[in-house]
């Protein structure tokens, strides 16, 4: 892949906002709400003129640096495809705590009367998640300034830029407090890029860095960027930059987001620092460490193997579809083991596996559409009967940001006025009547077959015109030359049979 | 509620709203229930001057919503002039410190483009008006009711925002600021170097140019000009901020970078154009230092202030300059010193002032001149326009250009007049899939547009000759009404159609004609 097949690539995606509505052909309506996961991530809504979908990927409720999952964005929606597939990568759900936590969102415990919205909203915005990641970057940090203190250096190979934040941030906490001045290095093509846009994106982050922007007291979005003005911090493109090699020195620390298992900044610094013990490797899980390690072997640097939080906890589904109150949810065949589904659950669920279509069914029946107020006063209703009316309508259906609208026509001829569709059959002795009232004459033929109902019958007219009226059970046809005699006839037939 | 200014020429209770008028329209309500929400288009004072005093001493606790931006500058203009009033002017204080701060803690801050849900009905949305960091016009939409307000807006970029930015969209209303009603700009960078000239002449003579400026705004722009002047000529001189707020606004435009022009943004991890070179902070003695310099003071009128204090100091010594922002609202010596050439100003009764120095008129003022206004009125079409944030004789000139050229109603009301606008209302009714079904194919053999299929407004069926789409709508008792097919309604009745023809006279005789062939054939 080029850099002119990504400049391409890039070229043709259009960027939205959180929040921004976009529509696509104009029947689709997209958008994009903040799925917590990483700066940037999100979740979907793509609403048409008759159904509704979120597309649920990995999904944060509360997190340290991005905007919390914006789950109330979601609400209104019919179908949600399920598509967090981080709780299989969870190795020990059974070890997961059953305390007080678990109670509170265990549904076989709860009753569905007894639990309102609020608990549910409750149960998946408790800080456990954020808690546990804290938790996780405190030990990371301590690790590595133990190491540090030992005399060794650090490699940190981790892509995930919330991760990498938020270690930069308690660092730089923790080697102040033990008074180690270490160097700190970042390597990669991106860095620079990346670390002074992270500063500048307050509308992303989550509330509590929203609030440094507004507080008078606070001077940057993240602690990194103290770290950068302080020197303790230096950014290069890469290994052999003149830069960084004048600024060498170690035991220092060393981020480079690009991991590559064999040719990387990684795998040079590796190379140069797998024999010490007193160096730390830190992983993240889910890279194959044995096979990144293998050509190093025998490894005496320690490895650290972290796994951080990619996604809803297992616990956590339910009452996120208890919020969300879907119709249809469509879910994983491979997650349904782990994720029993709600029993009673309001909604309905279909499994969906790799490489098998499955068809999705209308949630609704019938459109909407925009009926204005001028096509609505044009109208001309007709009752039927007692309970029934109809009216005909005659507009131009526009569709614009996926919703149905009826335009009233430029041109609004008296053709309106004519009825167009008929049922039912015609008493010919009705007919008459209502010719002979018009001031026409007319008769019934001579030879006309008043036999039972059902046969064609006639009705013979001669002034104001002459023409004839063939009446038959599904067709009436009228035989003149003569316009406005038509005219009369047609108006007559219309005042006796069923029509709009 | 659109903004929440205040007058800045006025300084009794004129300069505020008249919030009273609010309750007197919804009798029984508080200003919480009578208000859905508040939406503040920037942090100029004529904009949000009075926010804090609606909702700390008023009683507003409905929600406020404003741009990150603005919700980060706000409570420095607002601070800034508080003292002003206060420190300076000796007033009795509107509103504290306290006051501010707790107002701002209700804000909800919005990015541009996104739509926010304020309750069931009322739907915003904020879009980039350029003329200050963090300036939208906003877009508001009550079921199918739809205005946009612009606030001030630029439809020029500048050297650190870019133009104002909008979707094509429907609307009933258009509510547009008409500060250059009447008024066509020449081209920027003959202002530029007119501006330039001026100061390098005064500078190079010895003398020392004031510019008034609220730290906020213009003065990030006249800096960025400043400092590449000065960069490029190879200048010396000092160029000053009045100390405090600079370091404090240079903060948040750093931070706040998205905000800014493209330009900017594509570059500002090289360099930081907020991080001016030859810019140093002010002590105030430097105000009676010999030696030529540059000063940047609030606030921007010459209203008070520090401004204020430094006029009196240079005004006297004709070596000396002051440039004047664009605008200057009447009651403010910026005024005074804008209509014609005084030289002498009476502060009060007692003292005065001694005009001697060059006054120079800015005038690249970040608001839209009148062909941006009408550039923009075209574009989004709106079925009806509403002049505001101007001066009557101009805004008459301009409603008429609006009524003739562009044919739609226009109307520039005083303040405390109320105008009533016809909006679209749409009845929501259901569709049978068959209906849709019948009218799209009618309309999709008549498409042939294939071009980007991700546009904001794609109103498809727009083009005049196509067919139009035949239906039914059926009203039955207790139900919801419904749009049927033909043959729907027919199955639906359980009724047999009964088709109608209509043939010329001849065909029937045709028929008896042969019935009678037939027969004579028969008879021979």
């Amino acid at each position: 892949c080029s850099a002119t097949n990504l400049e391409e690539c890039m070229r043709k995606t259009q960027t939205v906002k959180y929040g921004e509505e976009v529509c696509f052909n104009g029947m689709l309506m997209l958008k994009a709400s903040s799925s917590g996961l990483e700066l940037g991530n999100c979740v979907w809504s793509i609403k048409g003129p008759r159904a509704s979908i979120t597309y649920l990927p990995s999904t944060v409720f509360v997190s340290a640096h991005a905007l919390d999952c914006d789950y109330n964005s979601l609400k209104e929606n019919d179908i949600i495809l399920f598509s967090d597939f981080s709780s299989l990568d969870v190795m020990d759900e059974n070890n997961e705590n059953l305390g007080e936590n678990a109670m509170l969102c265990d549904d076989s415990l709860s009753r569905d009367d007894g639990v309102d919205e609020d608990e549910y909203v409750q149960c998946l915005c408790k800080n456990d998640d954020i808690a546990e990641e804290i938790e996780r970057i405190s030990f990371i940090c301590s690790c590595i300034s133990d190491a540090i203190k030992s005399g060794g250096s650090v490699l940190i190979p981790i892509g995930r830029l919330g991760v990498i934040l938020l270690i930069l941030e308690h660092i730089s906490e923790t080697l102040l407090s033990s008074d180690m001045k270490v160097p700190i290095f970042m390597i990669s093509g991106a860095a620079e890029k990346i670390i002074s846009f992270t500063n500048a994106v307050p509308e992303w982050l989550c509330k509590p860095r929203q609030e440094k922007l507004f507080s008078r007291e606070e001077e940057a979005l993240f602690g990194h960027v103290e770290l950068l003005k302080e020197g303790k911090l230096s950014l290069f493109p890469h290994l052999y930059s003149k830069g960084l090699l004048a600024a060498w020195k170690e035991p220092c620390i060393v981020f480079c987001p690009d991991w590559n298992l064999r040719h990387s900044t990684a795998v040079h610094l590796l190379r140069r620092w797998h024999a010490d013990k007193r160096n730390l490797l830190v992983l993240e899980q889910g890279v194959d460490a044995e096979l990144a390690l293998k050509p190093f072997m025998p490894v005496a640097i320690q490895v650290l193997e972290c796994s951080f939080l990619s996604g809803i906890k297992v616990r956590k589904v339910n009452p996120l579809l208890s919020v969300l109150k879907p119709k249809l949810v469509l879910f994983p065949e491979d997650l349904k083991s782990r994720c029993p589904s709600k029993e009673d659950a309001p909604w309905s669920y279909l499994y969906y596996s790799k490489g098998k279509t499955i068809e999705i069914p209308n949630t609704r029946e019938d459109f909407e559409v925009g009926l204005p107020t001028d096509v609505a006063f044009g109208l001309q209703p007709r009752q039927l009967d007692k309970a029934i009316a109809v009216a005909r309508l005659r507009a131009k259906l526009h569709l614009s940001k996926g919703q149905y609208v009826l335009v009233a026509p430029k041109d609004q001829s008296d053709e309106s006025n004519r009825q167009l569709l008929h049922w039912g059959a015609v008493d010919a002795g009705r007919l008459l009547s209502a010719l002979q009232e018009k001031g026409i004459e007319c008769a019934f033929p001579a030879d006309d077959d008043d036999g039972p109902a059902g046969c064609e019958r006639s009705i013979l007219i001669t002034s104001p015109g002459e023409a004839l009226v063939k009446m038959a059970p599904e067709k009436t046809v009228i035989y003149c030359d003569d316009e406005s005699t038509t005219r009369l006839i047609y108006d007559a037939l219309s005042s006796v049979c069923n029509g709009i | 509620m659109f903004d929440c200014g205040m007058h800045m020429g006025h300084h009794d209770h004129q300069r505020y709203p008249d919030f009273a008028r609010i309750l007197a329209a919804t009798p029984g309500a508080d200003f919480t229930s009578a208000i859905s929400c508040v939406v503040i288009t920037h942090f100029h004072l004529d904009h949000i001057g009075a926010l804090p005093y609606f909702t700390e001493v008023c009683g507003y606790h409905g929600p406020i919503y404003m741009t990150y931006p603005t919700k980060a500058l706000a409570p420095l203009m607002l601070e800034d002039y508080r003292k002003v009033m206060v420190d300076h002017r000796g007033e009795e204080e509107q509103y504290s410190y306290e006051d501010i701060q707790n107002c701002m803690k209700k804000v909800i801050p919005l990015d541009l483009k996104q739509t926010i849900q304020v309750d069931r009905e009322l739907v915003i949305r904020a879009y980039y008006a350029g003329h200050v960091l963090g300036a939208a016009m906003i877009y508001a939409k009550v079921g199918d009711a739809a205005l946009v307000y612009t606030g001030d807006y630029n439809m020029t970029p500048d050297r650190h925002l870019g133009a104002a930015q909008i979707d094509h969209l429907k609307l009933d209303l258009l509510i547009t600021e008409s500060t250059y009603a009447k008024t066509v700009r020449d081209s920027k960078h003959a202002r530029e170097r007119e501006f330039l000239k001026a100061v390098h002449k005064c500078v190079s003579g010895g003398g020392k140019v004031l510019i008034p400026a609220f730290a906020l705004g213009r003065a990030q722009e006249l800096c960025i000009l400043l400092d590449d002047y000065w960069e490029r000529m190879n200048l010396k001189i000092p160029i000053y901020f009045s100390a405090g707020l600079t370091i404090q606004a240079n903060m948040y435009y750093k931070m706040l970078i998205g905000w800014t022009s493209q330009k900017i943004k594509d570059s500002y991890t090289v360099h930081n154009p907020f991080d001016f070179k030859h810019v140093c902070d002010f002590q105030r003695s430097f105000i009676n230092d010999p030696g030529p310099c540059v000063l940047f003071a609030t606030p921007g009128m010459i209203s008070g202030g520090f401004s204020l204090e430094v006029f009196k100091r240079w005004a006297p010594s004709e070596k000396n300059l002051v440039t004047l922002p664009g605008y200057c609202v009447a009651g403010t010596i910026g005024h005074k010193l804008m209509s014609g050439k005084p030289t002498r100003i009476d502060l009060d009764k007692e003292t005065h002032i001694d005009v001697r120095c060059q006054i120079h008129q800015l005038s690249f003022s970040p608001h839209t001149d009148s062909k941006g206004i009408m550039d923009l009125t075209e574009f989004l079409s709106p079925s009806h326009v509403i002049l505001v944030h101007g001066e009557k004789p101009q805004m008459s000139f301009l409603k008429e250009r609006i009524e003739s050229e562009l044919g739609m109603p226009c109307y520039y009301p005083a303040n405390n007049e109320t105008v009533s606008i016809p909006t679209t209302k749409n009845l929501k009714i259901s569709a049978t899939d068959k209906f849709i079904a019948s009218c799209s194919t009618s309309q999709a053999r008549d498409s042939t547009q294939k071009s980007n299929l991700i546009c904001g407004n794609h109103l498809s069926g727009a083009n005049g000759d196509e067919k139009l789409a035949e239906g039914i709508l059926l009203m039955e008792k207790s139900k919801d009404a419904k749009i049927l097919c033909e043959d729907e309604l027919l199955q639906l009745l359980g009724a047999e159609g009964h088709s109608l023809q209509f043939e010329p006279l001849l065909h029937s005789r045709i028929g008896e004609a042969e019935t009678d062939i037939v027969d004579d054939l028969a008879s021979e």
